[in-house]
């Protein structure tokens, strides 16, 4: 047995209103590397949706989620990069800024809540590849997923901006690639990795960010992938739930399957796609589920 | 008196800048020297005609504070922040564009949408209502119900911010407005 792994989980907006596929097979995998989650209780929005609106509304509601976890003495991990880069950058400036602190935590103070910075913040991604190791995820393959082809979108909030996410190099993200290897599938390289979803302003403007949905899964196709890999409840929405819709905008057929990082770990642990919540996939996902048959049958 | 003499004389306002730097995030706008980084990798601007970032802070630099806050396009940016790890001059764009849609948010010049998540945060707590068939679907998928919000406590840490501000100006249809396409 290694080291028991602890974190207070924190859900945020967007997984619970429409990507359970993603916490279904997270919980799963997270649960047979030995990870333990408490339940974070009372949580609200990060704030990163309402940043344009009022940078102090951000950085309230983000102290009052660090506040409250801190409670539990558990440093936070969640399944959604905006929300771990939004609550990382505000964990640093309220640390940094003494006046800021003070003048967030009068806020705070209104119900009892005070920001101490004593916990950090971890992305999935970060981790599983910081503190549970690839060693032990390696260890948890039972299915290599030998001969299969993915490409992968790491997402934009993973790593930028640099200055206040730093794990990862902006310009040549490696964790998902990382991680997508040691399932033993390839990740196979295409133009415009780390190009933009468009979520951010799907509700303002469809037709420019479905046009960034479009580019990229062109490009996914080109290079032969078999499904596209994310590990961002918003990326996976655009790329998955919004596929059809830029297939109808442009009159084209991408047919791109989109997996959430954790379904695609799951199946390589032995994991039945029942299980990993991929029922829920809006792209009929029975054409990487085949590939990997064949795999299975080989070997 | 034509269009562009109008535009000229009445349009700019040579004190807009400093008011620009008085806002967390804008801080930094005088840095600029315009080379066009910010513009020419921005993936929003690849895909619109008349979003483009090094614009925007030239137009806040000179002082066009009507055409800035007043715009649309300055709700494109879809804070990748691809323009702030890039800019050389270590300006961190993004931030800079947010200041401006705050300073455009105080006066209640905001989309829709915005209104309908604030309203929602403030009833639920999350920027969405979540139906109740994704909680019974979230039971069916044997996921453990979501924790209660403190939302009494939660409008306490708000209260000495005015927010109300920005959901008074609400447009009637904001209901109808979509959070996610
Ligand atoms: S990259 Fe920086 S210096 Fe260059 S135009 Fe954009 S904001 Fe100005
Ligand atoms: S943060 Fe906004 S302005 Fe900057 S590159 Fe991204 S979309 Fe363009």
């Amino acid at each position: 047995m290694g080291v028991a792994h602890k974190y207070v989980f924190y859900l945020g907006c967007a997984i619970p209103y429409r990507v359970s596929s993603f916490e279904v097979s997270a919980r799963k995998v997270l649960d047979r590397l030995g990870v333990d989650l408490l339940e974070m209780p009372d949580f609200n929005c990060c704030g990163l949706p309402l940043e344009p609106l009022s940078h102090e509304l951000t950085l309230i509601l983000s102290a009052r989620n660090l506040a409250i976890a801190e409670q539990t003495g558990l440093n936070i991990l969640t399944l959604c990069p905006g929300c771990a880069g939004t609550l990382k950058k505000t964990n640093r400036l309220l640390k940094e800024n003494r006046a800021l602190r003070e003048e967030i935590n009068k806020h705070l103070s209104g119900a009892g809540l005070e920001f101490k910075g004593s916990i950090d913040v971890k992305h999935i991604s970060q981790a599983l590849i910081e503190d549970i190791g690839l060693d032990a995820i390696k260890r948890a393959i039972v299915r290599p997923l030998k001969g299969l082809r993915v490409a992968k979108h790491s997402g934009c909030h993973l790593s930028r901006p640099k200055k206040y996410i730093g794990f990862e190099d902006p310009e040549n993200p490696k964790a998902l690639r990382i991680l997508i290897e040691a399932t033993g599938a390839r990740c196979v390289e295409y133009l415009g990795e780390t190009e933009c979803c468009g979520s951010t302003i799907a509700a303002i403007d469809d037709k420019i960010s479905l046009s960034l949905v479009r580019e990229k899964l062109l490009h996914v196709k080109e290079a032969g992938a078999d499904a596209l890999i994310t590990i961002c409840p918003a990326c996976h929405i655009m790329y998955d739930a919004n596929q059809m819709r830029a297939e109808r905008m442009f009159g084209e057929k991408y047919g791109i399957p989109v997996l959430h990082y954790t379904q695609l770990l799951g199946l390589a642990m032995g994991m039945q796609p029942e299980e990993l919540g991929f029922e829920e996939l809006r792209v009929n996902p029975s054409k990487i589920l085949e590939r990997i048959g064949e795999v299975k049958s080989r070997a | 008196m034509s269009k562009d003499a109008e535009f000229k004389t009445s349009r700019i306002n040579p004190k807009f800048r400093y008011e620009v730097v008085k806002v967390p995030g804008g801080e930094n706008l005088l840095h600029c020297f315009q080379c066009g980084t910010c513009t020419s990798d921005c993936p929003v601007a690849r895909f619109s005609e008349k979003y483009r970032p090094r614009l925007i802070i030239r137009m806040a630099q000179l002082g066009l504070k009507e055409r800035v806050l007043n715009s649309d396009f300055l709700w494109l940016c879809a804070s990748c922040f691809t323009c702030t790890d890039r800019c050389p001059q270590g300006i961190e764009v993004a931030s800079v564009i947010r200041a401006l849609k705050n300073m455009a948010a105080m006066e209640g010049r905001i989309p829709d949408v915005f209104k309908v998540i604030l309203g929602n945060l403030l009833k639920t707590g999350y920027i969405y209502e979540i139906p109740e068939s994704r909680v019974r679907r979230r039971e069916a998928l044997g996921l453990p119900p979501l924790p209660k919000v403190n939302i009494e406590g939660l409008a306490k840490s708000l209260q000495n911010l005015d927010i109300k501000r920005f959901l008074e100006v609400s447009a009637q249809k904001s209901s109808e407005a979509k959070i996610w396409v």
